[in-house]
């Protein structure tokens, strides 16, 4: 569960200060699945990275699991990310040497777990990957790049998955697949999933959409009636094949 | 992140980037096969010196021309050497009553002839001596015999070669009974047949010279024959007088006794002669490979320039190779990297790429020291021997320098915000 009171973020832009978040006060329950709207510059990214463990507040309380992580410091936040939080980006960050499987043991490396190799190739497979094994970003499309991203944080079995604009990089018919990926995430492992997006349709998926506007929450509503898959009986987590290359 | 995971994952980086790696590198190996070289001649020419005075034979006493002008004989000169000594100063100290620690005198002269026998021919060193040499010198016959009492007595015209003098005049052949020629004076305008009687075992270099490369002929035939090198006074000059002593502690006495001799029998209030022990001889050959020490110095120097531009080169590419990789370290931060992890992983890959070329360098450097050992470089005859502690030693400067100039740029990844690496373009 995650809980945020009275969350200020303020950024310094040289002396001029920048404030990017002005009093956040928020409630995300176990398993589900969010989205945060808002224009660009309203401090979107900034609130996700708070959420995520890769930014401190400059005031405020963040309570993950009954952990109050604004307490931390850098080298416990680290360990938080590593265990609970799974990152997906727009640009997907993958790092560009290293095949797929690789990216997805990543995670595992710094938590010393064994089996990785088993674990992330597991991963891969849940996203429709297993073919992709040994191909390095360049050779992979940006779907296919986005799914090796969500590997990466499936791995670890996080009780948060976080995604900023996750498919802003992608064209609309990847993005529903990556979409339907979170939703599937979501409803068959209760994973919280909160998702930064500027696009109606996109926000749709969830079930819940909070808006941001000038680092304040303007509004925060339920959606009694998530986007479905077209197709009945829905895809597999690893899409319907009809990944288009971006 | 597992030290075996962290190797592997450096190991990767550096080979994505072989050249780069392998220049890097290059001051490191030029600078640790520096230090082992020079290390090796260090300690080679060390043992090369123990060696060559152990190989003189041992509890010596030498006794040579000295410098003296305000003798009362007026001593002459041959080839830069006073002559100041005779042999009848060898037969006086060989005086088993006066001088009972005394157990074997041997009286030399030496000088430079060419040989020849058939085709073949070579230049060496004459020695003309006495029965007592191999005794006294510790380097016996190893076929046939050496020149004995008789031979002296008749003045015979025999000889007994060097080991290798004997195998560039008779290859695989058996010398002995056979004769060769020794040819002296302006143009080898002299020349005498000896017989040969036997040849000497191999023994190497002492700290007299190459001992293999030597000929032995009866003192007095060459006194008698050769006749530049008589005395002005009709006496029989020496070059050098050996005194072999019963026991160390019989040095002091015998080298006090002898002088007082030699300087009744010169009749002078100076002496006309030195008397040098072992150990004199040792210091005096230490003084002469000394020489070498600005060469010492100047590869030491080479070798530190050298380690510290390899580190600094290592520094630089490190610090490089983080700017180019901010954001490869803001993902690692972003799924779980703490900054002990990133500050291992550069710290890895300076160790790895310093030590790759300290392993190299020592492979290089034993390399050079044994094509070096035993050979005659800028005149200067080299022997090297790689010590363990210099291996050692090497290889834990190139693992300090890759530490002490990889911590900095190590230190600057680890402490990337993630998010603003994750933004880095
Ligand atoms: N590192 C930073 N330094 C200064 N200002 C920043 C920094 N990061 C973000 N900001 C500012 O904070 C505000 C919110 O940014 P951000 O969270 O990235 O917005 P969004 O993701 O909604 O577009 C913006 O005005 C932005 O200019
Ligand atoms: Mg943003």
């Amino acid at each position: 569960m995650v809980k945020l009171t009275d969350i200020i973020k303020v950024y310094l832009a040289g002396d001029v200060p920048v404030p990017a978040l002005r009093g956040i006060n928020l409630q995300i329950e176990e398993g589900e699945f969010l989205a945060i709207m808002g224009h660009s510059g309203s401090g979107k990214s900034t609130l996700l990275n708070i959420l995520g463990c890769l930014d401190k507040p400059s005031g405020g309380t963040y309570d993950l699991d009954g952990l109050t992580v604004s307490d931390l410091d850098e080298e416990q936040l680290a360990v938080i990310r590593n265990q609970k939080i799974g990152f997906v980006f727009q640009s997907f960050n993958l790092l560009r040497r290293l095949p797929a499987v690789e990216q997805v043991e990543l995670p595992l490396l710094y938590r010393k777990v064994p089996n990785r190799r088993r674990l992330a190739v597991q991963a891969l497979t849940e996203l429709g990957l297993a073919d992709r094994l040994a191909h390095r970003p360049p050779q992979l499309s940006g779907g296919e790049q986005q799914r090796v991203a969500i590997a990466r944080c499936l791995v670890t079995s996080p009780s948060l998955i976080l995604a900023d604009e996750p498919t802003g990089a992608l064209d609309t018919a990847t993005g529903h697949d990556i979409m339907r990926i979170f939703q599937r995430l979501n409803e068959e492992r209760a994973i919280t999933v909160v998702l930064v997006t500027h696009e109606r349709e996109i926000a749709d998926y969830a079930h819940r959409v909070v808006r941001l506007q000038d680092g304040r929450i303007v509004g925060d509503e339920r959606n009694s009636s998530p986007n479905r898959p077209p197709v009945a009986g829905g895809p597999s987590l690893g899409g319907d094949g009809e990944d288009s290359r971006a | 992140m597992s030290i075996i995971d962290t190797i592997r994952s450096a190991f990767a980086a550096l080979s994505a980037n072989k050249l780069r790696s392998s220049l890097t590198m290059l001051g490191i190996i030029i600078g640790v096969s520096a230090v082992i070289t020079l290390m090796a001649v260090g300690q080679g020419s060390q043992k090369g010196v123990t060696e060559s005075i152990r190989g003189l034979g041992s509890n010596l006493l030498f006794i040579r021309p000295g410098q003296s002008q305000a003798s009362n004989v007026q001593a002459a000169v041959y080839g830069g050497q006073a002559l100041t000594l005779v042999d009848e100063d060898a037969y006086a100290v060989n005086d088993p009553e006066k001088f009972p620690y005394v157990e074997g005198v041997a009286p030399q002269i030496d000088f430079e002839g060419a040989l020849i026998a058939g085709a073949e021919n070579t230049r060496t060193t004459i020695i003309g001596t006495t029965p007592d040499y191999p005794y006294v010198r510790d380097f016996y016959v190893a076929n046939g015999q050496f020149i004995s009492d008789n031979d002296v007595t008749r003045k015979g015209l025999v000889a007994v070669l060097g080991h290798r003098v004997a195998e560039t005049l008779f290859g695989d052949k058996n010398p002995l009974g056979k004769s060769v020629r020794l040819a002296v004076g302006p143009g080898g305008m002299i020349t005498f047949n000896f017989r040969i009687i036997g040849v000497m075992e191999p023994k190497g270099a002492t700290a007299t010279g190459d001992e293999d490369d030597l000929m032995f002929i009866p003192l007095p035939t060459m006194q008698a024959r050769i006749p530049f090198l008589r005395h002005p006074q009709g006496l029989s000059n020496v070059f050098q007088i050996t005194v072999k002593v019963r026991d160390r502690d019989d040095f002091d006495q015998a080298e006090k006794e002898i002088a007082a001799l030699l300087r009744e029998r010169h009749n002078v209030d100076e002496d006309d002669f030195v008397i040098l022990s072992q150990s004199d001889v040792a210091t005096l050959k230490a003084a002469e490979t000394e020489i070498s020490q600005t060469l010492w110095a100047a590869m030491a120097a080479i070798a530190g320039i050298s380690l510290v531009v390899g580190g600094i080169g290592i520094m630089n590419i490190m610090l490089v190779s983080v700017t180019e990789r901010i954001r490869e370290i803001g993902i690692r931060k972003a799924v779980g990297a703490t900054r002990a992890d990133i500050l291992t992983q550069f710290l890895i890959e300076a160790l790895m790429v310093t030590m790759a070329g300290g392993l190299i360098g020592v492979v290089l450097g034993v390399a050079l020291s044994t094509f070096a050992d035993g050979r005659t470089i800028l005149e200067q005859s080299v022997r090297a021997e790689v010590s363990a502690l210099a291996v050692i030693l090497a290889f834990s400067v190139s693992a300090a320098i890759g530490l002490f100039f990889g911590i900095y740029p190590a230190f600057n990844a680890s402490r990337l915000n993630p998010i603003e690496a994750l933004r880095h373009e």
